[in-house]
């Protein structure tokens, strides 16, 4: 079963029509700048006068502790890890996102699942099960693609909040440090992105200028998702 | 949709819906296998400790959707695979378990969700070597249960669907479809059916002459002490041990 909406068959027993709103996903690797970014946007499109609504990975208050609490074991197995994942997914498209794109919210959404099977893929997770997962997804109406390079990436986390053992790929023994983890880590994932990127039609945006640059380039495919409300929705100064 | 079984062990499960007797029956088979010398080990429904926190919660705050709640008892069954039911049946170990994908694909599409979905969401699991599907008619499953137990809960009655304003009427309507979606199974997936409705000791009976003609001659894992097989997983939970009562 499909729906227009969905990847896959998404939500039987439930109303999913009727979605007025907008959701824009911005993807990309940690240390990528999507977080300023998604700040910025929120502020530019709350000036223009949409009511934005933002979500991301691992937010569900259904899921949260015991990731946390997953996580700081190690003890969790990639398909094990792969459904946590799924869960904190569910939770936030069924309760949040949906809600809000019914409600007219421009839904900004840091990642979406695209990150998480890029990560379960490194990890020996079956690609067809991985995205037939994500059958109860949502098709966004714009996928962002933050792309910058590696030593980019290195240099705003070292400066920023640190390299960590997940984010390092730590879990993967690729190597014994987390810095020369992370460089070998984030290549194989920008890999991976890099098909899936083909495959859900990304639009790709250069993150190795300024946040502010960066922040330019990402309101030309918005402004043209939004165009017709843009001027219409935009309040009386 | 499940994976052949390619491994040294043998896997064995038990379905139903709750009254069927089928928790009765794994148990006693559980101490006939050990007492033949096989080494065996036990793994049950929902018993992850890694998961439990979480599904805890979320029972009693009511915030599961068919969707979540589905997702989260792959997740415990996931966590049990990885860790546990997996590297003993590459052991050569005899995997028991009370309830396996089967309980998710009856019950998960009696709650909406969609069939293919959730039979792809299981899909790294193996299909076992004996599925035993213990069938009761609903009223003598509702009976054994209302008759047995203090309160129904809000999940296991169905209460998120409602069927009824009445937790026993929507109980009864809720393993009314599970029911019906367990049929349906015993060709897709070729699950051996048991009539629970006759005396435990002729079940018992019939699941060891099964389960005899499916070892043959089979050997896995010696077990020369007759022990329980204890998983030194820091997360596995009591209930998740070899150690049956």
């Amino acid at each position: 079963m499909k729906s227009a909406n969905f990847y896959g068959a998404g939500f039987p027993y439930r109303e999913t029509q009727k979605l007025s709103g907008k959701i824009i996903v911005l993807e990309g690797s940690d240390g990528v700048g999507r977080s300023t970014q998604i700040k910025l946007l929120r502020r530019w499109l709350e000036d223009e006068g949409y009511a934005v609504s933002d979500t991301g990975l691992t937010r569900s208050t259904l899921t949260a502790a015991g990731l946390d609490e997953a996580k700081s074991g190690h003890t969790l197995g990639p398909i094990t890890m792969s459904l946590f994942y799924l869960a904190d997914f569910a939770d936030r498209l069924e309760n949040q996102i949906i809600p809000a794109l019914q409600a007219g919210f421009v839904v900004l959404s840091d990642r979406y699942f695209y990150s998480v099977i890029a990560r379960d893929i490194i990890r020996g997770i079956d690609k067809t099960w991985a995205r037939n997962l994500y059958g109860i997804a949502l098709k966004p109406d714009l996928v962002l693609y933050l792309k910058a390079s590696v030593s980019n990436l290195v240099t705003r986390l070292i400066h920023g909040r640190g390299l960590n053992y997940w984010e390092s790929g730590m879990d993967l023994h690729l190597a014994d440090n987390m810095y020369d983890s992370f460089v070998t880590y984030q290549s194989l994932l920008s890999k991976e992105f890099d098909e899936l990127a083909r495959e859900y039609n990304f639009v790709p945006v250069d993150a190795d200028l300024s946040p502010q640059e960066i922040f330019e380039s990402l309101k030309g495919p918005i402004v043209s998702l939004l165009h017709n409300r843009l001027t219409k929705a935009k309040k009386p100064k | 949709m499940l994976k052949a079984n390619t491994t040294k062990g043998k896997l064995i499960v038990v379905e139903g819906i709750d009254g069927s007797g089928k928790s009765t029956q794994i148990d006693l088979l559980y101490k006939w296998l050990q007492s033949q010398g096989y080494s065996v080990y036990f793994s049950e429904w929902n018993s992850s400790a890694l998961v439990k926190s979480t599904t805890k919660a979320a029972k009693k705050q009511k915030t599961f959707t068919p969707t979540t709640f589905s997702i989260l008892h792959c997740t415990d069954f996931a966590d049990r695979w990885e860790n546990s039911i997996y590297p003993l049946l590459k052991a050569g170990v005899i995997v028991l378990a009370d309830r396996y994908a089967f309980t998710a694909f009856a019950r998960d599409v009696a709650r909406g969700v969609d069939p293919e979905w959730v039979r792809n969401m299981y899909s790294f699991a193996i299909m076992p070597d004996a599925a035993l599907y213990f069938r009761v008619p609903l009223d003598i499953a509702v009976e054994r249960i209302t008759g047995a137990r203090a309160a129904l809960k809000y999940y296991e009655a169905g209460m998120d669907l409602d069927l009824s304003e009445n937790i026993n009427e929507s109980f009864k309507l809720f393993q009314g479809r599970i029911l019906n979606e367990y049929d349906k199974m015993v060709d897709e997936f070729g699950l051996t059916m048991i009539d629970g409705t006759l005396p435990v000791k002729d079940q018992q009976r019939k699941v060891r002459t099964l389960i005899k003609q499916m070892l043959g001659k089979w050997e896995g894992l010696p077990n020369p002490n007759r022990t329980n097989i204890v998983m030194q997983n820091p997360q596995a939970d009591n209930k998740d041990k070899g150690g049956k009562k």
